[in-house]
């Protein structure tokens, strides 16, 4: 135990199981919690839709929520949510002087204004001058901040006033990945105390899915869990609506504020395996070496997507561990891109907390019945990118 | 004897590679020479049809091959060509630098061309329905690619043999300073002995162009494009819209020392403050740029008398010009009268993610060559900003120490305080 040790204090979590900690908690810890699943929008995509929302309960101006689309009004309600968890919210010396790193996407088109373009384009030969006709008139001056990728961050400093500094991160599942590992690092090397860090996903739009499906990655046909997707039609990942922020803290900081600690994070890692030369199954295991998951017993929170090859290739180096239970919370969640990793950390943390594991997710994941000390959480991103994190007791 | 470690008992972080590329063309000869004549790379646009535009100039980067391939593939070929020039000064092998990489580069979007060839290959409604449908048909790894935020740091790290996950990032007009801020803090903790911080921009398309018109943020002096990049003056009427790229080659003093590297100067201080005031606009009193400057500062372990040229932010927008002068104003007070201060983007315009790692390569060529590359198009000076901008010529002088600033939409300040030496 060191004063230094990072410790998460504050988790906001969203999907369309509902939103808070203790809601996850509590539907993810009971048997026989079903996924909650619209097979019908975007068929022959299934997709996981965000809850019902009251926006206004963490975004209070109407005109703050006006200037972003979806996406970003998710990610700030999700980060509200944890800055309340960790009794941050509102309390104007600590979000002054915290630090966040925000891992994004963005791209949330106007779907009718593309669509109208492409229409014309039927009609016309001079394609560029048809864009530069259309979007000079039909783009709505504001939407590419309400869209853009590093205004995510830029609203939660405008609404949470969170402004010691901001980072955003880009690139899929990697970039969650990175975002906890390097705001670790900086609360460790004593360059920070406490940290804002997550992302969000936001599934309901043809683009976002259109971003999965240029390689062919979305499963069709009749809904599975995620280990059960091989061989089924398409590509095996069911996206889904939803965020992850967490408060992490030095030790020293949260415990002279007297706050609640929920886990301990230990060591972090990440990793590019050159997949094309079929680096995956040795990436995966060096980064199991690296957090020392070597506990005898260990439960494994799997950010698992649900693609073809990389969960194959997950699923066997896992199932070569007889140690090690995974839970792929994604079959209950969908595939949250971003924000993949930081919610697999949460769902340890919760586990570590309430120091009980999840059961399994389904049928193919195997029953955990050994003292719970510290809780596994895996990302390997569906084309790109891995990270490990092992999450230890509050003590 | 070098001392090795800073005021803080850190590594000191030394550049020892140094890559750009702007409009004025492909690495850092052509660019100083063009730079310190006071040439601008500021030119018609010609890589799409103008029709309807308000703006119908920028310092797009015309001349690589990927020029008009899409803002996907001339943002990694930027990238590429920047990166190889810092890495083979810097004397590692090109394909095995050995140290993680961090990349600042604009989001990514199917490019509409992309977008449109989708809609052609199909008959379903709605459109949206049929991208998809013949999207997961065609299956195309080249657009999937163009697509996927990770895929140019993934692509630059198998090309130059950089470790571990890549990290790609944005702060908006602040990246390119946080990628370098990104290097020097992974050194500083000892992760690594050296490490590639990238800023590449090459997403000035005409989508692009209209986003950042309509929210009046540019320049419509068509006329003379040459002329219409003007920070200080007291006509400037926006940014003008560019691409470029800079890399630089971070490596600890003592690592770059030991091999016998030449330094090209030292990453003294980062410091960055957020924002909390509006999505565009910053707030009224300045105090998040005051902010960042004073932590750069600190983080260098420099006064305000520490400073000997300040390298701007300088867009030539009303606003942020403005801002910049009070908040430099308070930070510096008198000491301001003496520091000279001068914006490259009156000659390169606005490289947007670019920009920070771009003017950081200047900032420290600026130091190595005695030259202070000059604000041109200076015709007309806002009386409300009194600065000493270098006007249209450039100036001889011994600079030690260097303040870049980057200032982003969004909230996103970052800024940097470079060296001479280690001081």
């Amino acid at each position: 135990m060191s004063a230094r040790d990072v410790v998460i204090t504050g988790i906001g979590l969203v999907s369309s199981l509902g939103e808070g900690a203790d809601t996850h908690w509590q539907k993810l810890s009971a048997s026989g919690t079903k996924p909650v699943i619209d097979a019908e929008r975007f068929a022959p995509y299934a997709i996981h839709p965000l809850p019902e929302i009251d926006w206004s309960l963490q975004i209070a101006k109407r005109g703050d929520q006006r200037q972003m689309e979806t996406w970003q009004r998710l990610g700030t309600y999700v980060a509200g949510l944890a800055l309340t968890d960790a009794g941050i919210k509102d309390n104007e010396d600590l979000c002054a002087t915290m630090d966040m790193v925000v891992a994004a996407g963005g791209g949330e088109r106007d779907v009718a204004v593309d669509s109208d373009i492409l229409a014309a384009s039927v009609q016309r030969d001079d394609f560029d001058v048809l864009l530069n006709e259309k979007l000079t008139t039909e783009l709505r001056p504001t939407l590419f901040l309400a869209q853009l990728s590093n205004l995510l961050a830029g609203n939660i400093s405008i609404v949470h006033k969170v402004t010691g500094s901001s980072r955003t991160f880009m690139g899929e599942e990697g970039a969650g990945v990175s975002a906890i590992e390097t705001a670790a690092a900086r609360i460790r090397s004593g360059q920070s105390t406490h940290m804002l860090v997550g992302g969000a996903f936001q599934t309901e739009h043809p683009d976002m899915l259109l971003g999965y499906e240029l390689a062919g990655y979305l499963h069709r046909g009749e809904w599975k869990p995620v280990w059960q997707r091989q061989g089924a039609e398409g590509g095996g990942i069911v996206s889904g609506s939803g965020g992850a922020f967490l408060v992490l803290e030095s030790r020293e900081h949260a415990e002279k504020r007297g706050q609640r600690i929920y886990a301990t994070l230990g060591p972090v890692a990440s990793g590019r395996a050159r997949r094309g030369r079929d680096e995956l199954a040795a990436g995966i295991g060096k980064l199991l070496d690296t957090v020392d998951a070597s506990e005898n017993g260990l439960l494994a929170i799997s950010g698992a997507s649900g693609a073809h090859k990389a969960t194959a290739t997950e699923k066997a180096v896992i199932d070569a561990r007889t140690d090690i239970a995974a839970r792929a919370f994604s079959t209950l969640t969908g595939h949250l891109k971003e924000a993949q990793f930081p919610f697999a950390v949460a769902l340890a943390a919760l586990a570590v907390a309430n120091k009980a594991p999840y059961p399994p997710f389904e049928a193919a994941e195997k029953a955990f019945d050994g003292p719970l000390k510290s809780v596994l959480a895996t990302t390997i991103g569906y084309h790109h990118f891995e990270g490990m994190a092992l999450v230890g007791a509050s003590d | 004897m070098t001392k090795f470690t800073d005021h803080l008992g850190r590594p000191v972080v030394a550049v020892t590679g140094i890559g750009v590329v702007t409009s004025l063309g492909v690495g850092k000869k052509d660019n100083w020479e063009a730079l310190t004549a006071g040439k601008s790379g500021i030119h018609p646009i010609t890589r799409f049809p103008v029709d309807q535009l308000n703006t119908r100039i920028a310092g797009t980067v015309d001349f690589l091959a990927s020029s008009s391939k899409g803002a996907s593939a001339l943002t990694y070929e930027l990238a590429e060509t920047a990166a190889g020039e810092a890495i083979t000064e810097a004397g590692f092998t090109i394909d095995d630098f050995g140290g993680p990489l961090f990349l600042a580069s604009p989001p990514v979007e199917l490019d509409w061309h992309d977008r449109l060839a989708l809609y052609k290959g199909g008959d379903r409604e709605p459109a949206s329905d049929r991208l998809l449908e013949v999207a997961r048909n065609l299956n195309s790894l080249e657009m999937f690619d163009s697509a996927q935020f990770a895929s140019i740091a993934d692509r630059l790290a198998d090309r130059f043999g950089a470790t571990g996950l890549p990290i790609t990032l944005s702060t908006a007009c602040a990246s390119g300073a946080t990628a370098i801020q990104l290097g020097v803090e992974a050194i500083r903790r000892g992760e690594a002995q050296r490490a590639l911080s990238i800023g590449a921009d090459g997403s000035a398309t005409a989508e692009a162009l209209i986003r950042f018109s309509l929210l009046s943020a540019l320049s419509t002096s068509n006329d003379a494009p040459e002329k219409a990049s003007k920070p200080f003056s007291k006509d400037r009427d926006g940014f003008v819209l560019a691409e470029g790229s800079a890399a630089l080659v971070l490596e600890s003093l003592e690592s770059a020392t030991a091999r016998g590297a030449t330094v090209l100067g030292i990453i003294q201080g980062c410091g960055e403050k957020a924002d909390d005031f509006h999505r565009t606009r910053s707030k009224p009193d300045g105090s998040p740029a005051i902010a960042a400057v004073r932590a750069a500062l600190a983080d260098a372990g420099l006064g305000e008398d520490g400073i000997d040229y300040i390298n701007a932010h300088g867009t030539s927008t009303p606003e942020n010009d403005k801002m910049e002068h009070m908040s430099l104003s308070t930070v510096f007070g008198e000491h301001i009268n003496r520091i000279p201060i001068s914006s490259n983007k009156s000659m390169i315009g606005h490289t947007l993610s670019a920009a920070g790692a771009i003017e950081a390569a200047f900032s420290l060529m600026t130091m190595r060559e005695g030259v202070i590359p000059p604000t041109i198009n200076y015709d007309n000076p806002d009386p409300a900003i009194a600065l000493d901008v270098v006007p249209n010529v450039k100036r001889e002088a011994s600079v030690r120490t260097v303040l870049s600033n980057s200032f982003g939409f969004g909230g996103q300040n970052t800024c940097l305080v470079m060296a001479r030496e280690p001081v």
